[in-house]
């Protein structure tokens, strides 16, 4: 521990400028904010695939692309949305948050730090240029099952590479952070202080830990069968195609946790500081983070109940997905008993917060009718799912990005920023973000199933409401770009404390926080 | 364009007004037309009305506290942060709400899963991108096309009512009769989906997993594949027309007689033209998918027949790859699914079309013979 505090003594004689600062660097606010402007690009990449997507289906027939470039376009964005844009977003997070929230100088492992970074644009790059290569990206959908997947060209090699990248560098990023929650903690701070966005994240990090290897397995065993002869996903050669699916889903259903749970922090830190009162139920929400954890390990055929399970299976993943109601229904109700009877003020995190409690909590309702396997057997690979899974990333993961940018950046740059910009960025997007996937309910239940390039003409209206909802959606981005270029560059000073109601550690720094901060360690009551 | 904007706007307009418009859109599952997709309905609704009521109770709370706890009214923050009884009440009525839930769902799961004592059963395979069905009781057995036309498709022509939701042979059954169905497919995952009969199964290649249904009422239903299972994964759609008990015996009769007549043409021999027009349409129906109407392919994906070495090579080996297909790509095997006939008929028109100018006819008996023994001593001298 102390040679890596040591290493960050030598800046200032010799410490490397330009873009070797940048490649070289270990420091974490450096780390943290090259991770946030790596998924902000990736971002806008993934945003534009979709909004070619809701392009096509605008009308019914063929107009922009053909069924083979749609699924590599519905694949792609899945893919980079929650691996190069969603994941890497968190990391920031945790980067630039964890050691200012526990008063750590850094990072546990700054050199692994600096490396799990530089991974991610190497398999972004993988996944982007596999466009470019004969036979263009990987179509498969981004759950990569098999048969279909063992049929493709080499970019769906590339595919398996980048995602062995990727597991790579949140493995590495997750030692970092369970590292250092642990051992780097300000005295006096024991765990039942931590903000709960340390816990959030604590406990992600070992979903994370626990979940990479199996995504591993998985993927390695598809490059095998595509590769080497081998029939793990073959059933004339003694495998089962659903196999995959069980491994993959084993992985895939904390990975929806890991996308989540740090939201959850985000949030509580968020809401009491506006509330300007304490988080209702600390402990309780603890317990429940780790309660959905530990959950996220039992539920994963949920995602299959169309397979064809012995119906003892569906009782089974049927009662522990309605479960996992439970620990996120507390949540829920800690929020509102934090906000009933504060003293309330609407900066823009915190009306991105409340949007998030509000419109998270029907993708979470949506996700319990899913749940039920008779109505799940029905809605299975419908736009209902589709619906469903993006009130919970968009209104729920990157709503709660956005809040934590708002709320984290006067901090990290020393900036207010534009709150007429953000209150604009604000409101299209969650009125676009409605227009957008509220429809897609409606089209789920009449039938419309989802990955189609083309469907049936009595879908048509509800997919015209949804694309002019994609587009306001997809175009309000571009408010928040240039806010957070007018704020990095300048704008109003912000205070230490920034938020009148703002308590914890990082609060305690001067804005911008300096590029070192608590070398020497603050003592916590 | 007018007319569809019109309808928006009356959606709008339904949503906020009026409850009698709501029938003519759905906001809902569709109509069922079997007791399971009705339990499953009924199902969805209580479960939704359940999400509402609570939807409506919390956020009711939340947002009188954003009216009305508000700094700019001069409100002032209570500092109360836990409370453990209403902590424990709020765990534990969301926990009997659930059970109250489940129960009915896990009499539906039960009596979904009970495929026993059926009046018949059909086989379901899922292919690239297409349905064959097997009627076990009746030894039928037909394969099931898209049959909207490409140009509408593409916009050059009008789209129809039933666009994308129609095929060439629909699967008959007849009403108030328990079909078991076993499903299993060819190449790659697809899935078997009729929304009004509540019946969604994987189609696993290599496994036959059962489902089954009893349809209350004749009419026809339309469903889609629902599994992901690549380029025209879109257009495999899947029609289940429910007929009356005397319309299904003169239905199969019907389909035996075609069988005969088709099993007729595997003895006799062609002349080119016939051979040319046949496989004309048999390429559009199976091959032109991948390897496109003009036969250049979609270069990368799938490799094009104009000009290729297997086309205008030995016409043993192009017969090879068609009964046999290719191993580890998307180029099926279709010696079970084409007839000597269409087989020979495919052949002769995919070399002697585009730029492939062998003049080598194919005849079923050279087909027969191919699939008799191996493909390399099978070779027979090409007609000129």
């Amino acid at each position: 521990m102390s040679d890596a505090v040591h290493a960050h003594d030598d800046h200032g004689h010799g410490h490397p400028s330009g873009i070797m600062r940048w490649l070289t660097t270990t420091n974490h606010k450096d780390i943290g904010t090259m991770y946030l402007w790596f998924a902000l690009i990736m971002l806008f990449s993934a945003g534009t695939m979709a909004l070619l997507i809701r392009a096509e289906l605008f009308q019914p027939g063929m107009q922009l692309t053909n069924p083979d470039f749609f699924n590599q376009l519905t694949t792609m964005h899945g893919l980079i949305m929650i691996f190069g844009a969603i994941m890497p977003a968190f990391s920031g997070f945790a980067n630039w948050q964890v050691p200012l929230m526990i008063g750590a100088p850094d990072m546990a492992f700054p050199r692994m730090n600096n490396w799990a970074f530089w991974l991610l644009p190497v398999a972004g790059i993988l996944l982007i240029s596999s466009f470019l290569l004969p036979g263009g990206a990987v179509a498969g959908g981004w759950t990569m099952y098999p048969p279909l997947f063992i049929q493709g060209g080499i970019s769906y090699d590339l595919t398996i590479l980048a995602v062995h990248i990727l597991g790579l560098s949140s493995i590495m990023g997750s030692i970092n952070i369970v590292t250092t929650i642990l051992n780097m903690r300000a005295p006096g701070l024991t765990l039942m202080k931590m903000p709960l966005f340390v816990w959030t994240w604590l406990i992600t990090a070992y979903l994370l830990l626990a979940t990479m290897p199996v995504l591993a397995g998985a993927v390695t065993m598809l490059l095998t069968d595509r590769n080497f002869g081998t029939h793990f996903f073959n059933a004339a050669g003694g495998g089962d195609p659903v196999m995959f699916q069980h491994i993959f889903w084993f992985f895939g259903h904390p990975e929806v946790y890991i996308l989540i749970l740090p939201a959850f922090g985000i949030v509580s830190s968020i809401i009491p500081t506006f509330a300007r009162k304490p988080l209702f139920g600390y402990a309780s929400m603890v317990y429940a983070t780790a309660s959905i954890a530990i959950l996220s390990f039992t539920v994963w055929a949920h995602h299959m109940f169309s397979v064809g399970m012995p119906a003892a299976a569906q009782l089974f993943f049927m009662f522990s997905t309605m479960l996992i109601a439970v620990p996120t229904g507390v949540k829920i109700f800690n929020w509102v008993a934090t906000m009933w009877r504060g003293s309330l003020t609407f900066e823009t995190p915190m009306l991105f917060a409340i949007a998030f409690v509000c419109l998270f909590t029907i993708g979470g309702f949506s996700g319990l009718v899913l749940a039920i396997a008779p109505v799940d057997i029905q809605l299975q690979d419908t736009y209902y799912v589709v619906a469903h899974f993006h009130y919970v990333l968009v209104s729920g993961a990157l709503f709660s990005i956005f809040a934590g940018i708002y709320y984290w950046l006067p901090k990290w740059t020393g900036h207010m920023y534009n709150e007429t910009l953000g209150k604009w960025h604000f409101w299209m997007s969650v009125i676009g973000m409605n227009i957008l996937f509220f429809p897609m309910h409606f089209l789920g239940l009449a039938g419309m199933p989802r990955r189609i390039p083309d469907y049936a003409l009595q879908f048509t209206e509800f997919n015209q409401i949804a694309t002019v909802g994609a587009f306001i959606f997809g175009f309000s981005q571009l408010i928040f770009l240039v806010l957070v270029l007018k704020t990095v560059k300048g704008g109003a000073k912000a205070t230490d404390q920034v938020w009148e109601g703002a308590e914890g550690l990082e609060w305690t720094l001067p804005s911008p926080a300096p590029y070192h901060t608590f070398e020497t360690a603050p003592v916590v009551k | 364009m007018k007319s569809k904007w019109q309808r928006v706007g009356m959606m709008g307009a339904a949503l906020a007004f009026s409850q009698s418009t709501l029938a003519d859109y759905a906001y809902n599952l569709q109509t069922p037309a079997s007791q399971v997709a009705q339990d499953v309905f009924d199902l969805h609704n209580l479960i939704m009305l359940v999400c509402l009521g609570i939807f409506v109770v919390v956020f009711s709370a939340m947002f009188y506290s954003l009216l009305k706890h508000r700094k700019s009214l001069g409100h002032k923050a209570a500092n109360f942060h836990e409370n453990t009884t209403v902590e424990i009440i709020w765990t534990v009525i969301p926990f009997v709400i659930l059970m109250g839930m489940a129960y009915p769902a896990a009499r539906v799961v039960i009596d979904m899963k009970d495929t026993t004592n059926p009046d018949m059963t059909v086989k379901i395979t899922g292919f690239q991108w297409k349905w064959s069905y097997d009627y076990l009781n009746d030894d039928i057995s037909f394969y099931s096309n898209l049959s909207t036309p490409r140009e509408q498709i593409v916009g050059t022509a009008e789209k129809g009512e039933h666009y994308l939701l129609e095929v060439d042979e629909p699967m008959v059954v007849p009403v108030g009769k328990r079909v078991r169905l076993l499903i299993t497919a060819n190449d790659v995952i697809h899935s078997w989906w009729v929304p009004a009969l509540s019946v969604k199964q994987d189609a696993i290649p290599g496994f036959i997993r059962d489902s089954w249904f009893k349809a209350d009422r004749i009419g026809t239903y339309r469903g889609q594949c629902a599994e992901l299972c690549g380029k025209d994964h879109g257009f495999m759609p899947i029609v289940v027309e429910v007929v009356s008990e005397e319309d299904y015996k003169v239905w199969v009769e019907k389909k035996k007689g075609a069988a005969a007549s088709a099993a007729a043409d595997n003895t006799r021999t062609f002349d080119a033209a016939e051979l040319i027009a046949r496989g004309e349409t048999v390429y559009q129906a199976n091959c032109a998918a991948c390897h496109q109407a003009d036969g250049k392919g979609l270069p990368g994906v799938f490799p094009a027949i104009s000009g290729s070495k297997i086309a205008t090579g030995p016409i043993a080996d192009h017969i090879n790859v068609i009964l046999n297909g290719r191993p580890g790509t998307a180029m099926a095997a279709f010696a079970g699914q084409l007839s000597d006939a269409d087989i020979a008929a495919v052949v002769t028109y995919q070399r002697n079309t585009w730029d492939n100018k062998t003049g080598d006819l194919a005849q079923p008996a050279q087909i027969a013979a191919a699939r008799g023994g191996a493909a390399g001593e099978a070779a027979a001298p090409a007609a000129q």
